[in-house]
């Protein structure tokens, strides 16, 4: 058997070359930069290899899990499924423009107040997406909310405590 | 210079604010977690560094017969492709790839030559200078193989099982026969039996493996690297590549989940490793959710169990075998059937255990390795006994209660499984169940409620740390134990602050860094109790040395009393008779002019005092679940689980535990299963959409109760540990909730509504 086989002719072949980088500015936490990509860099591999913000994790690269969660214009998307050359121009917000340790958002004390992780990998991407889900103003009831974050799988299972920090900034919000 | 001459402060006494130990604090790396500052081991930017991408052999087993590197090697960014050809020669006995944990047999090495012994095994390893180019590099490198027949069917090696040896640390062999299990089953009034199985599990922790080696100056390496446990990994990586201790650190402050998936070391170390030393240039190599399938995983098992009782609903006999898969190369073993033999109080018991090789790698403890697989088989079974016997499954386990383990002949050091029962029961509401099945419906839904239970080891592994406290009042504690959620950080951060009596703020704790005291690995649910000792240890010694000092500073009120004589609360050292004559702990270094006090120190089991006892923590769970009439869509919609594991350091984090667990419970009982094609060897559903476990919409109500339990045996602080315990019991009793609910009693996991139509 040939794994991959990329010489189907029979003679030598040379491999199409890799992309060359271009400069790309995106605007992250609501600063420009100025960056080196090839066209094929994902949003995610820009945050956390070009522009070391890992705070947005990798949990599948294929839009299966959610770890990757950010917000481009207030919205949520899962940035392992968009090219960074596509979001130029946009607003991306990521976990670090949400918060810092002493300045948490509601949403992140929330989550530790109701102790809403534990190996805390997939926490990013859940918070990201509760505040994205906040921003959409659909989800008031606690079947609504559980639907509407089951984009984000939490391995250690800490779905008890997300659901109850994003349910009490979501009812803070609405008696606002 | 010293100045002994400060008078010390006199303060009011009162109830002390620093005791911290079994409240709900919050973690207190909480922060770093929600705001992305926690760095894990893919994280760590380094300057200068490259990308590994790892390729996997898309056979079973065969051999490799060529590596086209040549047009690849061409690529612009392409550095280097590893892979057996040119591999340099490394260290040839098998003791050196052994690491801490490794099972009887020879350890797999990666890229050691050209042999293939399971699908997906790396053979190969593409270093560029982005990790696109890397990527891309490796899905167009040309390989080619000849293949071999090879068998991974479990099902066809039935009657070619045989007992395994006793390679592992921690695997006891099932204890030989007792009573006359035959006849006693044979003249039992009600009898079942029944065969139980499970597919493969993989553990599938958020993060996926990833190593960054920081390849310094002057040749030595930092490794970040995904484990549950660094030591484990540095005597791994230097017996390999010959380095000394000092040339290799493994560091792991954060880890992304584990379940057991990081207890060896990984392939990506061992590439990342190799890759960093053979370039001289950092490199990182992160695993794809793909390849998190290629290594370790709960085995596929097939269990078969044989019940009766007497007329008044005691167990007459008891037979429980088991039989599962591990590779050609290692010998797996976990304890699966043991539990059986002393759970319940039963005479005449027979416990089989054997391993069937296949040419699969070798499976991996899995959160509560044996015990979740094992307790499955036996709690359904004892459902099924009840039912037969006519019995409430409740009452069928209360009649049915060791008092001491049979297995070991020993008492148990301390045993609430009892008022777990009677606890859990109460809160749940047990006693308005009806117990025939399908006898509960709401319109459509067919309610159906279900308990079980389990069983699980108290143990405690020898650890040290190192206590640090300054002239300004800040105590720092250092362990290279891990955290991987299980609250490691809080928990340590609360036994050193209520020991020194220190606000918490003062007290900062760290770990996962060969250069700290070794602690074990991060698994067996020993953490608390090991780390734990460890810490309160090194702390009581600190306090030793501040009580000395305390007592030259000038009228200090401590003069000519010991260390019993005296407390530590609210920051201050008190004198138990009188605590208003105190001295402030922050105004004793600077008073002495010492800037630091620097204390190691170690703990470890007390085998005179845990000898005479059998040690477990237990568990019982109670569960509803609503099944679509039409549809057989099954849905878990109350779980009670109270559990009994002695003391509970953070009811907060240790709650969160055992949520998680349940969360695993139904993960296990109604999705996950790695299906594997037999045609290809291959496990076709390795990736997140298809491999399933739960979301946020498949958990509802859990309510965790913490039965109060002492235990001055298991260790000095009394904990039995939190992490697999509260997993045991669930699948089965979502299973024996479903027999309830719709009379179809399901023997193979995950219950998917096929079974149930
Ligand atoms: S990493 Fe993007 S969805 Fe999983
Ligand atoms: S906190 Fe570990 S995966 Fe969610």
């Amino acid at each position: 058997m040939i794994q991959q086989p990329t010489n189907t002719s029979g003679g030598a072949t040379s491999l199409p070359a890799p992309p060359s980088a271009g400069s790309v500015t995106l605007t992250i936490n609501g600063v420009q930069r100025h960056m080196q990509l090839a066209p094929w860099t994902t949003l995610l591999d820009a945050l956390r290899e070009y522009a070391d913000l890992t705070g947005t994790k990798k949990g599948c690269d294929h839009g299966q899990c959610g770890s990757c969660t950010v917000l481009v214009n207030g919205k949520r998307i899962n940035s392992c499924l968009t090219l960074a050359v596509m979001q130029e121009g946009n607003e991306i917000t990521t976990i670090e423009g949400l918060g810092q340790p002493e300045n948490l958002s509601p949403l992140q004390q929330a989550f530790i107040d109701h102790d809403a992780f534990q190996c805390g990998y997939c926490t990013p991407g859940q918070i990201c997406s509760a505040q994205g889900l906040i921003n959409e103003g659909r989800a008031h009831t606690e079947d609504e909310i559980r639907e509407l974050m089951s984009g984000n799988i939490c391995r250690c299972g800490a779905y008890v405590g997300i659901l109850a920090a994003v349910k009490e900034v979501v009812d803070k919000q609405s008696s606002k | 210079m010293s100045d002994l001459t400060t008078t010390p402060r006199l303060v009011e006494a009162g109830t002390s604010n620093t005791s911290y130990i079994g409240k709900p604090t919050s973690r207190v790396e909480g922060p770093a977690k929600v705001t992305g500052t926690a760095k894990y081991s893919a994280e760590f930017n380094v300057p200068g560094l490259l990308y590994g991408y790892v390729v996997t052999s898309p056979i079973t087993k065969g051999r490799i017969t060529k590596i086209n590197s040549a047009p690849v090697l061409a690529l612009e960014g392409v550095v280097q492709i590893f892979s057996h050809e040119n591999v340099p020669s490394l260290a040839w006995f098998d003791r050196n790839y052994k690491d801490d944990v490794a099972p009887g047999g020879s350890p797999f090495r990666p890229l050691h030559d050209a042999e293939i012994k399971f699908n997906m095994q790396p053979v190969a390893l593409v270093v560029a200078d982005s990790f696109e180019v890397a990527r891309y590099a490796a899905s167009v490198l040309e390989i080619e193989y000849e293949q071999e027949k090879f068998d991974t069917n479990i099902d066809l090696k039935r009657d070619e099982g045989h007992k395994p040896g006793s390679g592992k640390t921690g695997f006891m062999p099932p204890p030989p026969p007792r009573g006359n299990p035959n006849d006693a089953l044979k003249n039992a009034t009600h009898r079942i039996e029944g065969e139980y199985i499970h597919g493969a599990q993989h553990h599938n922790p958020m993060e996926m493996f990833a190593t960054t080696v920081e390849y310094h100056q002057d040749g030595k390496i930092t490794a970040y690297d995904k484990t549950q446990g660094v030591y484990n990994v540095q005597q791994y990586i230097t017996k390999i590549f010959g380095l000394s201790k000092d040339e290799a650190r493994v560091v792991n402050h954060y880890m992304g989940g584990g379940f057991g998936s990081g207890l060896r070391p990984q392939y990506q170390v061992f590439l990342a490793v190799l890759a960093a030393l053979e370039l001289k240039q950092s490199v990182r190599v992160s695993l794809t959710r793909q390849q998190m399938f290629s290594f370790g995983h709960r085995p596929h098992t097939l269990q078969y169990l044989k019940m009766g009782t007497n007329p008044d609903g005691t167990l007459a006999a008891l037979h429980h075998h088991a039989l599962h898969e591990t590779s050609k190369f290692e010998e797996y073993t976990e304890n699966v059937v043991n539990w059986s033999g002393m759970l319940y109080q039963c005479e005449n018991v027979n416990l089989g255990y054997q391993v069937a090789e296949l040419d699969v790698y070798t499976p991996l403890d899995m959160r509560a390795p044996g015990a979740a697989t094992g307790s499955f088989a036996l709690e359904v079974a004892m459902d099924e006994m009840a039912y037969a016997a006519g019995l409430d499954p409740l009452d069928f386990r209360i009649r049915n209660y060791a008092e001491q383990d049979q297995n070991m002949k020993k008492p148990f050091s301390s045993k609430k499984l009892r008022e777990c029962y009677h606890e859990g029961a109460a809160k749940f509401g047990w006693d308005k169940r009806t117990p025939e099945p399908r006898s509960m419906r709401e319109g459509n839904q067919l309610i159906g409620w279900g308990m079980a239970g389990g069983v699980w080891d108290a143990s405690m592994q020898k650890a040290a740390a190192k206590a640090i406290f300054t002239a300004d009042g800040k105590l720092e504690v250092l362990s290279a134990a891990g955290e991987n959620g299980t609250g490691t950080y809080t928990i340590m951060t609360q036994i050193a602050a209520e020991t020194l009596g220190l606000p918490l703020e003062a007290v900062t704790f760290k770990l996962g860094d060969t250069n700290m005291p070794e602690a074990p690995l991060q698994g067996g649910s020993w953490t608390a109790a090991s780390v734990g000792s460890a810490v309160k240890n090194v702390c009581t010694e600190v306090g030793e040395k501040l009580l000395k000092l305390a007592q030259k500073m000038k009228g200090s009120p401590l003069k000519g009393a010991s260390i019993d004589d005296v407390h530590f609360a609210d920051g201050q050292i008190r004198l138990n008779t009188n605590p208003s004559e105190a001295v402030v702990i922050r105004d004793i270094l600077p008073a002495s002019g010492e800037e630091k006090l620097e204390v190691e120190s170690s703990a470890m089991p007390n085998m005179i005092k845990q000898q005479p006892y059998s040690m477990h923590s237990h568990n019982a769970v109670f569960v509803e679940v609503k099944v679509d009439e039409d549809l057989g869509t099954v849905h878990v919609t109350r779980v009670v689980n109270a559990v009994a594991a002695g003391r509970i350091l953070n009811t907060k984090t240790a709650r969160s535990q055992v949520l998680g667990s349940v969360v695993w419970g139904i993960s296990m009982a109604l999705m996950e299963e790695t299906v594997m094609d037999h045609t290809f060897g291959r496990y076709m559903n390795h990736n997140y959409a298809e491999y399933h476990v739960p979301v946020n919409a498949d958990i509802h109500d859990i309510d965790v109760v913490f039965v109060e339990e002492e235990d001055d045996k298991v260790n000095p602080l009394g904990v039995k540990g939190i992490g697999e315990v509260g997993m045991l019991g669930v699948a089965a009793a979502i299973t024996n909730a479903v027999y309830h609910a719709t009379g179809k009693r399901v023997r193979e996991l995950p219950i998917y509504m096929d079974k149930l139509l």
